[in-house]
């Protein structure tokens, strides 16, 4: 195995906009407002920066191609700008390329941004996609929730799991995000639900009903990463380092190949034991304090539970119906609301993700801090549970 | 009088399950059509959103050839429809790409009447009898419109059929034909035109079927050297009450060998109507009979073969008895106009996404798009679709191994599925799901012809050509293949009765 880049980047500032239908603000004021957040946490000028990474995933929208809208919308110094790209887990791409670039020693100190301008569509949801030419002749014209309602029906016919309990499960996942949203000054939606309301909402994709499905919103993220020695040479205290960042990626297995039950994210679990292995995790249901999950929709949180080995296999639906990843549970998870209520500016969320870590472990997420918390994870999904990218990606305390 | 022994080596039929009640367009019609209130009886088949007279002429076509996966025997396709979707592109030659029938293959569009599907079997009895093909593979279908509040709505069904046409192993003798060809106009459809426009219904029955169909019947019983009481079944569509009664007395054709035109289970169904009529028959007839098949339009056909003992074995055939036995009552007349695109409708903005096909990626992968044909490691053995250069086995992905492998007529069952009333469906909820096939495989694809809380995981499934999308911009439609579930239909001897 690779050494890996455990401890080799800290995180030196971030940033990130209020999520949500940003009427008032296209790509460029969102990335200004994550990006001047980050700077002002980082403590740095502009000319400090080497280099930067760029998610934004839907470029028929507003943002474009390329690196440019970066480096026009944010006046750079006309340094490297790399846009970066892999569906939902685009965000967690740049991160890595950023982190990749400082721990090469090609930059000392380099910009992760994502950003998704979604509500200039003129409709709900997110927006149609348009994958190549031979793809629309052959897959159905589904949608995000119909491709992930699907774990719900092999989940089921896998476990043995009644209709109405899985059901009530994938509510209480979405009862918590609320929760945990409403006290997220920066969330998207900051309304509390019951079960009842999440079990009783219109029916967007089979079981999936409205409170089922995460925000779409517009949204901006960003990290400024270096070397925990410069970091530490610029009076920083608290620092917060990078432990793990991995990234899964099918090949085609699952949607060509019938090993695959179609209850899982095959890719969640490669990337989960890589990401463990290189951050020296033996035991996370016991090493890990808190998480950021792709939850695009209740369904997904909760196989990913499995996926990422803090439940047991076929043990997800009793650990959420038993609050162990509930604020005040073992591993709090979705802190900041999550997808489901922080939103989903898709070249965002990845950095979002890290964004919540980060706060936490520097004990500045006021009215959601948790005690103490000393490892933090995200998982950030792109794709559909038959074919995607997973990233897996492990912070915590330089010292932990 | 053929040359040498040539006739019918098996049959095939296809009805879309969707049964339109045709009192459910009647009550919403009274108020403008009350004088049509009286036809509100029975039935009428309705295809579904994705199915056209091209969809369901497959349809037949792989009733017929079954599932044996080499069909090579079949030199010649026809196919006979005035809906053909397709003015410049071969409408036959996308049914022979859908069957996976071979290139070398001769394909013929037959159209402009409703004879188009007698005219089709003439052809292919001709290139048999003639010697240029060996075996010839019929298609009929019509997929047509009417006008909201018309006599034709009422009428008309939707359905296809198919035989193939041999010189051994018959299960009919074709004895002889005669054609007259007359421009009586009881009704046509300009070019470009959506619609019918018909003439007096009493001059069509006196002026037209009246004189020019015992005229043609006349022609093929001395042709045959055949007397009119040796007809056995006298099957010839008209949506005439009592007049094909009338039709054979004039012929002297016995009373009780008027085949039933259909018309409270089915509706007329076109220029397929008179070899749907001729399937039913064959799967009610006896070895050794007479059949009559008669179809009036721009004159008319007149064709007579004899059953075979060979006729007991179709016994498996779905053919139209086994079509017809699998049914589900529709009473939505809206959802009818819908599909018929007598509505506009809104759609939402998703269903403004542009739908242009790239046809050269379509060609590059034909046998993908229009088969449904994948790949098998000839290494590994193992299956999958679409095929790749790498094959997709797990440890062991080999490099140009595949060889071409069918999965359109091979047993398969959901493993995951959802309802998603988020994207666009012209028929929602939109059902799709992961298929997984007997013997390796797996595809992502439409799940058709289902109500919502019918699906779930496990439930056996087979495949079906539909139409996948419609681009209205350019005029192009996307065919693809779909899963529909397995239904225990009801046995087609059982069915008849």
């Amino acid at each position: 195995m690779a050494r890996g880049i455990k401890d080799k980047v800290a995180i030196l500032g971030m940033g990130c906009s209020k999520f949500g239908e940003r009427w008032d603000s296209g790509p460029e004021e969102l990335m200004v407002e994550a990006y001047l957040e980050a700077m002002e946490d980082a403590g740095i000028e502009p000319t400090q920066l080497d280099a930067a990474w760029f998610s934004t995933h839907i470029d028929e929208i507003g943002t474009g191609k390329g690196g440019t809208p970066l480096s026009v919308a944010l006046r750079l110094p006309n340094i490297a700008v790399t846009r970066v790209e892999n569906f939902c887990a685009s965000g967690s791409e740049a991160l890595r390329g950023a982190v990749y670039a400082v721990a090469s020693g090609a930059a000392d100190i380099a910009l992760a941004l994502g950003v998704e301008k979604l509500k200039d569509t003129g409709y709900g949801g997110l927006p149609v996609a348009n994958p190549g030419t031979l793809n629309p002749q052959l897959t159905p014209n589904g949608s995000a929730p119909g491709n992930f309602a699907q774990l719900a029906s092999a989940y089921r016919a896998k476990h043995g799991v009644d209709k109405d309990d899985l059901k009530r499960a994938i509510a209480h996942v979405s009862v918590k995000s609320h929760a945990n949203g409403a006290k997220n000054p920066k969330a998207h939606l900051r309304n509390e639900v019951s079960e009842e309301q999440v079990m009783n909402a219109p029916m967007i994709a089979e079981p999936l009903g409205l409170f089922d499905c995460c925000g779409v919103s517009d949204g901006a993220a960003a990290a400024i990463v270096t070397t925990p020695e410069i970091a530490k040479a610029m009076g920083k205290s608290d620092i917060v380092t990078v432990k793990a960042l991995q990234l899964s990626v099918s090949n085609g297995l699952e949607s060509q190949h019938n090993s695959w039950d179609g209850s899982y994210f095959h890719t969640a679990r490669i990337a989960a034991k890589k990401a463990y292995a290189e951050a020296g995790i033996e035991n996370p249901r016991e090493e890990v304090s808190m998480m950021e999950v792709h939850d695009c929709f209740s369904i997904t949180e909760l196989v990913t539970m499995e996926d990422l080995f803090i439940s047991p296999e076929g043990g997800a639906v009793k650990d959420v119906m038993d609050g162990f990843y509930d604020s005040d549970g073992d591993v709090p998870c979705q802190i900041d609301g999550g997808l489901k209520c922080f939103g989903h500016p898709i070249g965002a969320s990845g950095l979002r993700m890290a964004y919540e870590m980060y706060l936490q472990l520097q004990g500045r997420a006021g009215e959601r801090q948790l005690p103490n918390p000393k490892i933090g994870l995200t998982h950030n999904l792109g794709g559909a549970p038959s074919q995607n990218v997973c990233s897996v990606a492990i912070i915590g305390a330089h010292d932990a | 009088m053929a040359q040498n022994t040539i006739g019918l080596k098996a049959f095939g039929g296809y009805i879309p399950r969707l049964r339109l009640q045709r009192k459910s367009i009647t009550s919403a019609n009274a108020w403008i059509a009350p004088n049509l209130v009286g036809k509100g009886k029975g039935e009428r088949s309705m295809g579904n959103w994705d199915e056209d007279s091209l969809t369901m002429a497959v349809e037949a076509a792989r009733d017929l050839l079954g599932t044996d996966e080499d069909r090579s025997h079949i030199d010649a396709v026809y196919f006979g429809s005035t809906t053909l979707p397709f003015s410049d592109r071969l409408n036959s030659g996308i049914i022979s790409a859908a069957l996976t029938l071979e290139e070398s293959i001769q394909a013929v569009d037959v159209s402009s009447t409703q004879r188009a599907g007698t005219t089709a079997l003439l052809q292919a009895l001709n290139g048999v009898s003639g010697g240029v093909n060996k075996e010839a593979l019929v298609c009929a279908a019509d997929h047509r419109k009417a006008r909201a509040a018309s006599a034709q709505e009422l009428e008309f069904g939707d359905g296809a059929a198919a035989l193939s046409v041999g010189s051994d192993d018959l299960i009919a003798t074709f004895l002889g034909s005669h054609t007259l060809t007359v421009d009586f106009v009881d009704h046509f459809r300009g070019s470009g035109e959506e619609f019918d426009y018909g003439w007096e219904e009493r001059w069509i029955r006196d002026e037209g079927f009246s004189k020019i169909v015992p005229k043609a019947v006349a022609g093929a019983l001395e042709k045959t050297g055949l007397s009119a009481s040796d007809i056995d079944h006298f099957v010839m569509p008209c949506t005439f009450a009592r007049l094909p009664q009338k039709l054979a007395k004039m012929c002297g054709i016995n009373q009780d060998a008027v085949a039933d035109p259909l018309g409270a289970v089915c509706g007329e169904t076109g220029a397929a109507h008179a070899l749907v009529m001729l399937v039913y028959t064959l799967q009610n007839a006896k070895p050794g009979e007479k059949v009559m098949l008669a179809h009036f339009g721009g004159g008319c056909d007149v064709l007579i073969f004899e059953t075979t003992d060979l006729l007991a074995t179709m016994s498996s055939k779905r053919g139209i008895v086994g079509s017809l036995a699998d049914r589900q009552e529709e009473t939505n007349y809206m959802k009818f106009l819908t599909f018929h695109g007598l509505v506009e409708w809104e759609r939402g903005m998703r269903g403004e996404q542009d739908k242009k096909t790239a046809l050269t990626t379509l060609y590059r992968n034909e046998d993908t798009v229009m088969g449904l044909v994948g790949g098998r490691c000839t290494e590994t053995g193992v299956v999958q679709f679409p095929r790749s250069r790498i094959s997709v086995a797990p440890n062991k992905p080999t490099v140009d191994t595949q060889e071409p492998y069918k999965f359109a007529d091979r047993k398969a069952t959901i493993l995951s599925w959802s309802a998603d009333f988020l994207s666009f469906s012209m028929n929602p909820p939109n059902h799709y799901g992961m298929i997984v096939f007997e013997g390796g495989g797996r595809i992502m694809m439409d799940i058709g012809d289902v109500t919502q809380g019918e699906v779930d995981s496990g439930m056996e499934v087979r495949m079906v050509f539909r139409i996948k999308d419609f681009d209205d911009q350019r005029g192009f439609k996307r065919y693809f293949w779909k899963a529909v579930p397995v239904r225990n239909a009801v046995p087609a001897a059982q069915a008849a009765e």
